[in-house]
């Protein structure tokens, strides 16, 4: 079982290899414009949803924390980082010309910082918020999480007005964030997320984490410190939910209190459990399948049937749910990301769970 | 803070009981929804987020009914001999009828449609159907064909008078909505706790197969509860309607769900905890916008949920949860 792998900045070559290809594939179609911008958006969107969804995949898929809660931190990351590069990226430049290419070194950092202090602020909220609503168990820890999400959506609306921040304009939205996403950050910063989240499972730490969805009392028992690793996957996935804001925020260069509407918080979790509840090869497919289908119905429909398309929308959601309860990819995982040394099979008294489903099906 | 007001207005009891009053017209308002809500979590476990858009569709149904149908005459115009007062009540009792049926029909179709198949799928397969459900009626209600996408001002079908009280404004539609949620509430209970139906709720609401082993048909207590919820929601519809004339499809989604932190409020899955939790809540949301700020509001509402959720993690009412399964 104890393969050794050739491992590069703790992924497989293999799946380096792969990622690269993907990546070369997808610019050089945008390059000969193959894919419109229009659907390049769409591609980093589905990019950013993919990151905010494997956050939640790691609160709920991996560790039974049903929570709503995902999408206040995405619009914390998304303001916060927002307002760093409003207010300094114009004073930055660094142009670097290195022959081939020419970029600016200046405003990349700004944006690194940017994103960097949007996640850190998320995931420092999502510490201070789950300390004590944590505690709570199932349902109700769902319903304080999504009270979260209003209350920072009604912050948002009056960033002017109750916090001091005027540029953000408060329910006019905030315009004038400067462009800086690029396809190469949106997937470079998924991959990396991709890797780590794998990482943190494969380790004894993601092993505790498991622990607690299966069975938190027999997790507790065996002594595992059972409110620390709930809070240490809620604040992971804050800090992958600011993550995504904050490419987000630089992807549309607009935010509008209304995108982070409540209503909006049920995003995440339709991908995380289309594409299975604890697989993280599921939740990127279903995070672009998702962010691609929604905007393909836009194109597939005649022009003045848009409204149509959330009409579509929740009947495949109905008939998804009624075929594959367990998601698209139930807990199928490929390749580098496959679970390698998981021992609980061997302790699998039949229950049907959500993840063994899955994992006989592959 | 307090920017909205001249000075001394903290200290304005007769503003005080104002809002106090509004808050006790949206808390029974919300008593309504609540309700069903409550019904439907504490016997299938299901977050019924549809619950707010079949208020929405009762709204609309009596928006049609009058609109269109003149329902709320019909009564003056088949029995002239009437009092206009008498007709205007019976007519106006017709409206709210025919919306609760319509609700009711809406909830047994969803219920057979979207929630019943999924009874053994994981919970969260039927909170995603739930939602696709509100997406549905949401934006199918709002095509030109259906409904409207916009807002359309409603018809109330009676007068609305107000009178003042020691200059407290209380109005004929305050008075109504108070007695009618609570003879709603009474009569729940008497379902509830008075009838074999309630009797057989009450034992699903507790261990489905035990239930079904001793002759309860649970699909049908299930498809009975959905629709006594669905018809609460359309009667409150009516009532909000009537109490704040102005239509829009999407008007079903906040009230539902502060509806629905009521229920947990209370402690969900008790009808008396449901009711309190809305009073709270209607306080919470008027007194706040009344003395904080508008856009306020809504944090305030669920600032006061989370607090009361740390103190006691399931509602007000609510039962210590068991060990985990």
């Amino acid at each position: 079982m104890k393969k050794r792998r050739l491992e590069f900045l703790g992924a497989s070559w293999l799946f380096w290899v792969g990622a690269i290809a993907v990546y070369a594939v997808i610019q050089v179609l945008f390059s000969t414009n193959v894919i419109t911008d229009y659907m390049k958006t769409v591609i980093q969107l589905g990019c950013v949803m993919a990151i905010v969804s494997l956050g939640l995949n790691l609160i709920y898929g991996f560790n039974g924390q049903f929570s709503l809660g995902q999408w206040g931190f995405y619009a914390i990351g998304a303001y916060a980082s927002a307002d760093i590069t409003y207010r300094y990226a114009a004073k930055v430049s660094i142009p670097l010309d290195l022959g081939f290419a020419t970029f600016d070194a200046g405003k990349i950092a700004i944006f690194l910082v940017a994103i960097a202090f949007g996640a850190l602020l998320a995931g420092l909220v999502a510490y201070l918020f789950g300390l004590p609503v944590l505690k709570m168990g199932g349902d109700y820890f769902g319903i304080a999480t999504l009270g979260f999400t209003i209350v920072v959506k009604v912050l948002a609306d009056n960033t002017d007005t109750i916090l001091p921040f005027p540029e953000m304009k408060g329910a006019r939205g905030m315009v004038g964030i400067p462009r800086l996403t690029t396809w190469f950050w949106s997937f470079f910063l998924l991959v990396l997320c991709i890797i780590i989240l794998r990482n943190i499972l494969h380790s004894s730490t993601g092993r505790a984490i498991v622990s607690v969805r299966e069975n938190e009392i027999a997790a507790k028992a065996m002594g595992i410190d059972t409110v620390k690793y709930k809070t240490l996957s809620f604040v992971i996935g804050g800090i992958y939910a600011g993550l995504a804001g904050g490419i987000y925020a630089h992807l549309y260069a607009f935010l509008h209190p209304s995108l982070f509407h409540f209503i909006k918080s049920f995003d995440p979790m339709i991908i995380v459990v289309f594409g299975g509840l604890g697989s993280i090869t599921g939740t990127v497919v279903a995070a672009f399948a998702w962010a691609l289908s929604l905007e393909g119905l836009r194109i597939i429909l005649p022009s003045g049937a848009e409204a149509w398309r959330y009409i579509i929308y929740p009947i495949g959601l109905l008939l998804i749910m009624l075929l594959r309860p367990q998601g698209l990819l139930g807990g199928i995982e490929w390749g580098f990301l496959k679970p390698i040394e998981w021992p609980r099979r061997k302790f699998d008294t039949g229950a049907p769970s959500l993840e063994t489903a899955g994992q006989e099906a592959g | 803070m307090f920017i909205q007001h001249p000075e001394g207005v903290l200290i304005n009891p007769t503003l005080f009981a104002q809002y106090v009053v509004d808050g006790i017209r949206l808390g029974f308002v919300y008593a309504l929804i609540s309700l069903g809500y409550t019904m439907v979590y504490g016997i299938v476990r299901l977050i019924n987020f549809a619950h707010g858009d079949v208020f929405m569709v009762g709204a609309f149904t009596s928006f049609y009914a009058i609109k269109a149908m003149r329902l709320h005459v019909l009564p003056a115009q088949l029995f002239p001999s009437l009092s206009p007062w008498v007709a205007i009540t019976i007519g106006t009792v017709l409206v709210i009828i025919l919306s609760m049926v319509v609700c009711m029909l809406l909830a047994v179709v969803i219920e057979r449609v979207a929630y019943k198949p999924l009874r053994n799928a994981p919970r969260i397969a039927a909170l995603i159907t739930a939602i696709g459900v509100s997406f549905f009626l949401e934006y199918f209600s709002s095509l030109p064909e259906v409904f409207t996408s916009n807002y359309i001002i409603y018809e109330q079908p009676f007068k609305v008078v107000s009178w003042k009280i020691l200059g407290v404004q209380i109005s004929n539609v305050t008075i109504i909505i108070i007695l009618v949620s609570i003879l709603f509430l009474l009569l729940l209970r008497w379902i509830v706790y008075g009838t074999k139906l309630g009797k057989a709720m009450r034992a699903t609401s507790w261990d489905k197969p035990t239930a079904r082993l001793m002759g309860v048909d649970v699909d049908g207590v299930i498809t009975k509860t959905f629709a006594i919820g669905a018809a609460l929601a359309g009667a409150g519809g009516v009532l909000y309607a009537i109490a704040y004339p102005q239509l829009i499809v999407f008007m079903g989604i906040m009230p539902g769900l502060k509806a629905f932190v009521a229920a947990v409020l209370g402690g969900i899955g008790n009808l008396n905890g449901a009711f309190v939790g809305s009073l709270i809540m209607g306080q919470a949301e008027m007194l706040s916008a009344g003395y904080i700020l508008t856009p306020m509001r809504d944090a305030i509402a669920f600032t006061i949920l989370i607090i009361v959720l740390l103190i006691r993690p399931t509602g007000i009412f609510g039962e210590p949860e068991g060990e985990k399964a």
